[in-house]
């Protein structure tokens, strides 16, 4: 497997340091990354080739689950590409909630990465922060739509759950504490010399480089790559939303994570216009079962960057053949050119600074009943934990007891 | 002019046999069909080096009976989006490489390989994507006529 100079190691495919599965094989010469290896499809599951045996509308289902993450993401890619080939004129309102759903989809995916950032840098605060502030935004998403991922809200035509006024409310309110915390966290990623001396200079992609190996996303917009499919190509209702596409010229992992931390900021913005400015009336129009003969091409700017959804139709109910092409697809790789000649520990953070795509289906909320919700409160959620802990035996009281007097005390 | 009609425009003066064969679909979205494949370079550099389609988004197979189609989906800064689509023969099914221009190619036409047993002339060596080592040589999955395997 080796000579003298050179060692082979592999990682993967059962990965330790991103829950899911690829395979990386290391030339190595001392600490020194000398070339990188990557095997992927361990996850490939054929949903193109099974979507051509579904009726179109469980085909949406379907590619809704390509993802955990983007799932919103993946849906509304498709169906927009449906909705050309039907020609749908989808009301003003359906594209608003699609707009503010993908933005809040953004919200928990960006929160979720900068905890696994600060995981594999060794700053698990950052990961606890982040994580318990993402759950402001999970919750929204479930009072919304009913789930925490794979929301279901597309329908070809239009969404399926309107949004009511105390919702607004409750969405700003959640806002609110987001953007507040969020304020915090560019602070801490712009100003904090931890993260700043571990991430600079780490896992360097140029511009050319970026442009050259077609990356997307924040990847790319990183290494001053000015490209967003929500103002180049728009959809839903980015046409008439007021934002900033963030770069940054960093060109490294530290670049990649003031691009994300200033995109939550955007994105609160975009939501904010959305609560505003969205027009009443009908949610969704009649789609016909049979979509017409024809190709047509979609892209989304997902939170990891730009998704390509290819549909052909035939005329019948079903998709003649329906392409995919995700936005980590597109980054991996640039993964090889920013470990070349890099340190082996740095592995972790490079590969995780592109965001790949990761399932985090944890749990479920009912909404069986039409008042729609039995969501255990934040407090009541806490309670449970402790009397559970008490039942087993373990007991912090004394410990929060004394923490906090040493709090009153600074 | 609008820029659509600008690539449709030039396009059609440089390559006389594309006329007629350029549309314009939407805002946006171009799409042009090479009929023969020795004309398809020539087009596809042309996009990429002088009308500024400087990524390329995916590159689609198709099985369309008697024939394998592909189309390369090229996107401009602006938003504009080229779909270059290109035919062969399913008997012969031969592309050539386009990592030269798009080295990020290189996993789509993996793909294309694997999935539709295309032979991707060019691409070097490596890791086949996105089927296990130990799926058989002749099974093309996303080929029409392909059934999974009956228990």
């Amino acid at each position: 497997m080796h000579d003298a100079e050179q060692f082979k190691i592999p990682v993967g495919p059962q990965h330790p340091a991103l829950k899911e599965p690829e395979s990386f094989s290391l030339a190595l010469k001392g600490e020194k990354i000398l070339g990188v290896d990557i095997r992927l499809g361990y996850n490939h599951r054929g949903i193109e080739k099974a979507c051509e045996q579904r009726s179109y509308i469980q085909a949406m289902y379907l590619v809704e689950r390509v993802c955990g993450i983007c799932s919103h993401s993946h849906s509304t890619c498709f169906i927009q590409a449906v909705e050309e080939l039907a020609g749908l004129q989808v009301p003003e309102r359906a594209l608003y909630i699609r707009t503010l759903i993908g933005e809040l989809e953004r919200v928990h995916s960006h929160l979720l990465w900068l905890g696994v950032a600060g995981h594999e840098i060794g700053f698990d605060t950052l990961l606890m922060y982040t994580w318990r502030d993402r759950e402001i935004v999970m919750d929204i998403l479930a009072l919304l739509t009913g789930n925490r991922v794979n929301y279901g809200i597309n329908t070809i035509g239009g969404v399926r759950r309107d949004i009511s006024a105390e919702q607004k409310e409750i969405i700003l309110k959640g806002v609110k504490t987001l953007e507040e915390r969020t304020k915090y966290y560019i602070e801490v990623a712009t100003q904090e010399t931890t993260i700043i001396k571990r991430l600079s200079g780490v896992g360097v992609l140029s511009r050319e480089t970026a442009i050259r190996l077609d990356t997307v996303g924040p990847t790319a917009r990183a290494s001053g790559v000015d490209r967003d499919v929500r103002r180049d190509d728009p959809y839903a209702a980015y046409a008439k939303m007021d934002f900033k596409v963030i770069t940054d010229n960093h060109n490294d992992v530290y670049g990649r994570t003031v691009v994300r931390v200033k995109e939550l900021m955007e994105a609160y913005k975009i939501i904010r216009q959305c609560l505003r400015d969205m027009p009443d009336g009908p949610i969704t129009v009649r789609a016909p079962r049979k979509i017409p003969a024809g190709e047509a091409i979609s892209r989304y700017e997902a939170p990891r960057g730009e998704d390509v959804h290819f549909v052909k139709g035939n005329g019948t109910e079903k998709p003649e053949r329906v392409k995919i092409r995700a936005p980590t697809l597109a980054n991996l790789q640039a993964v090889k050119e920013m470990l070349k000649d890099r340190y082996l520990a740095d592995m972790p953070i490079v590969i995780a600074a592109i965001d790949p795509c990761f399932s985090c289906t944890d749990r479920l909320v009912h909404i069986a009943e039409k008042k729609m919700k039995k969501i255990m409160s934040w407090e009541a959620l806490r309670n449970y934990g402790i009397a559970w802990h008490k039942a087993h035996g373990v007991d912090f009281t004394p410990l929060n007891q004394l923490f906090r007097k040493k709090l009153e005390r600074t | 002019m609008p820029n659509e009609e600008k690539i449709q425009q030039e396009l059609s003066a440089k390559f006389n046999f594309l006329s007629g064969n350029i549309q314009i679909v939407r805002p946006r979205r171009i799409s042009v069909s090479v009929a023969e494949y020795k004309n398809f370079r020539p087009v596809f550099e042309f996009a990429a080096k002088e009308l500024n389609f400087i990524h390329l988004c995916m590159i689609t197979g198709l099985d369309d009976g008697e024939v394998l189609s592909f189309i390369y989906h090229l996107a401009q800064d602006g938003g504009a989006l080229l779909n270059i689509k290109v035919s062969i023969p399913k008997t012969d099914p031969k592309l050539n490489t386009v990592i030269d221009l798009f080295p990020g190619a290189e996993i789509y036409e993996r793909e294309l390989v694997d999935l539709l047993g295309v032979n991707v002339e060019g691409l070097p060596s490596g890791n086949r994507y996105p089927l296990t080592d130990d799926w058989p040589k002749d099974q093309f999955p996303l080929r029409k006529d392909w059934q999974p395997p009956k228990e």
